[in-house]
């Protein structure tokens, strides 16, 4: 017999003040420095009257470029000596990246290309305002029709809003839209 | 331009509010207007759910002992002095929803300092800061999925949702499971707070014992003598992992 699930704890907003706890240096760069793969990522972060949030924060979680799902540590890597973050080595790719939302409502994240049967980068967006987190994924290639089940369901209006736009060589642009006409498709796991 | 709306208003809409809530739900809604900042930043369009196994959310990151530092935990020790109010012991465990402890993960906090003020350039609240008191503290959790924090108990504070609004003393935590769907920025209460009936943001967890899995236990088992106060507080992870979904397998 299974027990029931136990009763999950309820969520609450991050709120304004989290700045000086959770975002840490070099979280927005998950690739290792110098990386000649190395894809831009960048966009902003709108209101339902189109103004930029300027206090958001955005995790992102990807599979490695060779297929891993594992991860690994190190994504805040601390010096012993002072307790300063001293960043990834660079050895190891974690597949996480965490980046607030500058006074322009904007994030870049530098990260490696996921692979092909995984293209996207999964994104968990926290804000004041947002009562709990608001789940929405990257594509950044587009895997063509039959390619992808998610995007398959999509009509092509919603479809469009998860699908990164390659502004130049190695820099896709991705804005997020919490209302309004292009609002962006949000995501419930089950 | 309308007046800013009084206490008496805002108690009125989260009267209604939880009147009109379905019974048993356990997270809040998207939308709850008596906090005015959901007003423009929740979605309307219902979310798409998400049932692949293959998913990528179903695995999620990793920490380890290189992500911490063994002082990150005591939040009274990161300054030449003592900081002011009163030093108290958060402990607890962090489990799924099937009742496995989430080992070796990372558990992040946030606080403002005894007089109600966080650290943060933002906050102009004019209460003292306290040169002694950062509030912000990381551990991993041990094997049983134990994490342990030493800090002071933070004072509540004003905000300005609505006329002479306060926000009941809370500690945000933000935790990581197996999977990243299970990603939860929460907030922990301190029991018997006169201010929870008046806070929209508590509130907004509209059914009763959903609300009551926010506030800790006091715990005299966790105090220590000559030193500190101590609360319990367990927090279960939502949302599918990898295992769970694989459990006829194991």
């Amino acid at each position: 017999m299974t027990p029931p699930p136990l009763p999950p704890t309820p969520a609450q907003t991050i709120g304004p003040f989290y700045g000086y706890a959770l975002p840490f240096p070099g979280g927005g760069d998950p690739a290792p420095a110098g990386h000649p793969d190395a894809v831009t990522v960048h966009g902003r972060v709108y209101d339902g009257e189109g103004q930029p949030i300027p206090d958001a924060m955005l995790e992102y979680w990807q599979a490695a470029p060779d297929g891993s799902r594992a991860g690994a540590p190190g994504s805040m890597r601390r010096d012993p000596t002072t307790g300063a973050v001293l960043g990834r080595h660079g050895v190891d790719f974690t597949g996480f990246g965490r980046v607030a939302t500058d006074a322009d409502g904007h994030w870049a994240l530098r990260t490696l290309p996921p692979p092909a049967d995984a293209p996207y980068l999964a994104v968990c967006l926290f804000a004041r305002g947002l009562l709990r987190a608001l789940f929405t994924r990257i594509y950044l290639t587009d895997p063509g029709a039959g390619g992808d089940a998610l995007l398959d369901g999509l009509p092509p209006a919603r479809r469009a809003t998860l699908l990164a736009v390659a502004e130049r060589e190695r820099v896709h642009g991705f804005d997020i839209r919490l209302q309004g006409r292009e609002e962006t498709v949000f995501l419930e796991f089950r | 331009m309308s007046a800013q709306p009084t206490q008496a208003d805002i108690d009125r809409e989260i009267e209604r509010y939880r009147a009109e809530a379905v019974p048993g739900q356990e997270q809040p809604p998207r939308d709850y207007p008596p906090y005015r900042s959901s007003l423009l930043r929740h979605p309307k369009q219902p979310s798409v759910v998400l049932t692949d196994p293959e998913a990528v959310e179903l695995s999620g990151p990793v920490f380890g002992v290189t992500d911490v530092t063994e002082l990150d935990s005591d939040l009274t020790r990161q300054h030449r002095g003592e900081p002011l109010g009163e030093r108290i012991t958060v402990s607890g465990r962090i489990l799924d929803r099937s009742g496995r402890p989430v080992r070796g993960q990372l558990v992040e906090i946030w606080q403002a300092n005894a007089s109600g003020r966080y650290a943060h350039l933002r906050d102009q609240h004019p209460a003292p800061l306290d040169p002694n008191f950062t509030g912000s503290g990381r551990c991993l959790t041990d094997d049983q999925g134990g994490y342990r924090f030493t800090t002071i108990k933070p004072g509540p504070y004003p905000w300005r949702n609505h006329h002479n609004a306060w926000r009941p003393a809370h500690i945000h935590f933000s935790l990581f499971g197996t999977a990243f769907t299970q990603r939860l920025i929460t907030q922990m209460y301190f029991p018997g707070d006169p201010l929870f009936r008046h806070d929209p943001i508590l509130q907004s967890v509209t059914d009763e014992q959903a609300r009551a899995r926010l506030v800790a236990d006091y715990d005299h088992g966790l105090a220590e003598p000559e030193f500190s106060l101590g609360y319990h507080w367990d927090i279960v992870l939502d949302g599918p992992t990898a295992t769970w979904t694989e459990d006829g397998d194991q």
